[in-house]
């Protein structure tokens, strides 16, 4: 399989537990979780999660089914609110925000399972995600006013070549759920990028995809990464591909981090082997 | 929804104004059918507005004859109370649809604050109650006016409105609004069909439109991407309720004599019939199925006793026909046989945003 060259980074210690990639060291991370955590009634979902992402890292988060990865997730995104602990965006704390003003602040997700706006154009899911970069009120869409005809050209050139990261274009027109899943999986990450984020999490983007969709797709990460200068903090269950691009990687497991390093670090810690493998029989 | 689709609406509802036009003209319209245009273009923006809560929002709202009663009630009060203020019947007319269009409005704004922040089925459950609350408090209401202005009494009769010698009293309680003069011409209800069709086309084609239609195919998603769901689901749903107060005024200026108790819910589950049977979020369906429709009980007088019954049995065979598989291809095909494939084809490969 072709992979892209995996950058030699090195990873340093930040004030706290964590640690980001040497290169980003002087400016602060873009998030940094403090001993977050989060209980469903007297289930203890995540705990003691501390992590940062420096500014333009691609970071992985592993583990095995139902160690809490989406959760953290959805705490990053305040779909959940956590019981414990802090996140810090960008230096700001997010503790009183909305999943709307955090998208704002600067943190665009994709789903698990996906959710696209299914009955719309893909070029419409991608203006959708330009809905707070270009603005008009509503009565100056229904009077076509000069304002919206301006605006709207612009989504549209905006949207078409962020389409083009992708090579999508020829898919504009189309309806959203009528794509092929791979094409789903890529316009969700375009409508996530198009919210003009500074953090994107992406939630096992590779999932359903084949070896060499996912070659493809390890390739327009990077590309993204490099493209528009943002982090990136992904779930994934392919090897290969968490592997192959991660340059700090955290692996969860029964909601606490049991591990956290470069790839080659990871590879060799012998608690992530026992986690996912189980533990050697004795005698 | 694509581009000559949009003219396809704009065209037909245009020709249709005028070919009826000139049928009048020649005296060919029967004049049961006449009595029949206004209300059917009071229904059509009723249609029209639903859609946009129910098609294109996506929230159910049982009670949309409630905010049609508003706006009759206060439109036509608008209307007489301006009647020796503003003799020009035009202007008086705009003002009294833009006061009945505004009172429904705020009305859809104060039910939408509370029931559109939460998820899930409440708001039909509260238009249902809403549409019940109206109807019985337009019962107990008193309005008069007199050289000092409007009174208003609740709960009491009409004496209680203490009016000056030669006042009149506008709404009687139950008895409603009597005398009134009708204002609402053909020419009338089709101007305000384009306005509506005007405003909600344009709406849903719009920056504002695309969120509401994002809500309504993954609010997650939606929130995810910074849209604020209160506030497309709150423009949505206002904008649908002040549409409707503008129908009802319109509908209430074509008779002499208005009760609250002709906008029921059986009128409320009339236009969601409407609405549903032209499809969910199809502008185009919500005209056709309100004509056909509106005008059927009247084509089905000869059937008297059974008319009602002729009415269900009709609505149900083109409830099954539209969602048979098989009838829709055996009709494809015929239109096929009609229409060489390859100006079907072009069709195919495009995609509407909206239905």
């Amino acid at each position: 399989m072709a992979t892209p060259e995996r950058p030699d980074v090195k990873l340093v210690p930040v004030p706290s537990t964590n640690i980001i990639p040497e290169r980003d060291v002087d400016k602060e991370p873009i998030l940094e979780a403090r001993n977050l955590g989060i209980d469903f009634g007297g289930l203890v979902a995540v705990d003691k999660f501390d992590m940062a992402i420096g500014r333009t890292e691609i970071a992985g988060l592993i583990g095995p089914n139902g160690a809490g990865k989406t959760t953290v997730f959805n705490l990053f995104t305040k779909v959940y609110q956590p019981t414990r602990g802090s996140i810090l965006l960008d230096g700001r704390d997010i503790q009183n925000m909305t999943t709307v003003q955090v998208n704002r602040a600067g943190i665009a997700r994709t789903f698990q399972n996906i959710r696209l706006f299914g009955n719309l154009s893909v070029e419409d899911n991608v203006k959708l995600g330009l809905h707070n970069q270009i603005n008009y009120g509503m009565w100056t869409g229904i009077l076509r006013l000069p304002g919206y005809w301006k605006s709207e050209k612009l989504m549209h050139e905006r949207a078409m070549e962020l389409l083009s990261i992708f090579d999508m274009q020829r898919y504009a027109s189309h309806r959203a759920g009528s794509l092929p899943y791979g094409a789903q999986r890529r316009l969700e990450i375009v409508r996530a990028l198009a919210t003009n984020p500074s953090l994107l999490l992406l939630d096992e983007p590779a999932a359903g995809m084949n070896p060499s969709e996912t070659a493809e797709l390890m390739k327009n990460i990077v590309k993204v990464r490099d493209t528009f200068k943002i982090a990136i903090l992904l779930i994934e269950h392919d090897m290969n591909l968490v592997m192959g691009i991660c340059e700090g990687i955290c692996v969860l497991n029964f909601g606490k981090i049991i591990a956290k390093g470069t790839p080659s670090q990871i590879q060799n810690n012998p608690e992530v082997i026992e986690a996912y493998l189980g533990k050697k029989k004795e005698g | 929804m694509k581009k000559n689709n949009i003219f396809l609406i704009y065209g037909t509802v245009i020709a249709a104004y005028i070919i009826i036009q000139l049928l009048m003209s020649a005296g060919a319209v029967t004049s049961s059918l006449r009595g029949q245009l206004v209300p059917i273009c009071a229904y059509i923006v009723m249609a029209v507005s639903l859609n946009l809560t129910v098609g294109v929002l996506g929230e159910l709202s049982l009670g949309h004859a409630g905010f049609m009663s508003i706006g009759a009630f206060t439109g036509v009060v608008a209307c007489m109370s301006l009647e020796s203020a503003l003799p020009p019947t035009l202007p008086r007319f705009v003002i009294s649809l833009l006061v009945g269009a505004a009172f429904a409005g705020v009305a859809g704004f104060l039910i939408g604050i509370p029931v559109l922040r939460l998820n899930g089925d409440y708001l039909a459950i509260v238009t249902l109650a809403f549409g019940e609350i109206i109807k019985n408090i337009i019962n107990c209401l008193y309005v008069g006016i007199d050289s000092r202005g409007l009174h208003l009494s609740f709960l009491t009769n009409s004496d209680a409105l203490n009016l000056e010698e030669g006042g009149t009293v506008i709404i009687n309680g139950p008895m409603g609004i009597a005398g009134i003069t009708k204002l609402s011409t053909f020419t009338f209800g089709f101007a305000l069909v384009l306005v509506a069709l005007f405003i909600v086309l344009n709406l849903i084609r719009s920056r504002a439109g695309r969120a509401i239609m994002a809500l309504r195919d993954n609010r997650i998603a939606a929130e995810s991407i910074g849209i604020n769901v209160t506030k497309y689901k709150l423009m949505a749903f206002v904008t649908s309720s002040a549409l409707a107060g503008a129908a009802g005024t319109l509908f209430a200026l074509n008779y002499s004599t208005i009760t609250a108790a002709k906008f029921n819910f059986n009128t409320s589950i009339l236009v969601l019939v409407f609405v549903v049977l032209g499809g969910l979020g199809n502008i185009w369906g919500s005209i056709i199925a309100t004509t056909v429709l509106v005008i059927l009980p009247e084509l089905l007088r000869e059937f008297n006793d059974y008319r009602m019954l002729v009415y269900a049995i009709v609505l149900i065979l083109v409830m099954l026909a539209t969602n048979n598989a098989t009838f829709k291809n055996t009709l494809r095909e015929l239109v096929n046989k009609i229409i060489p494939e390859k100006l079907i084809k072009r069709k195919e490969g495009t995609t509407d945003g909206n239905s």
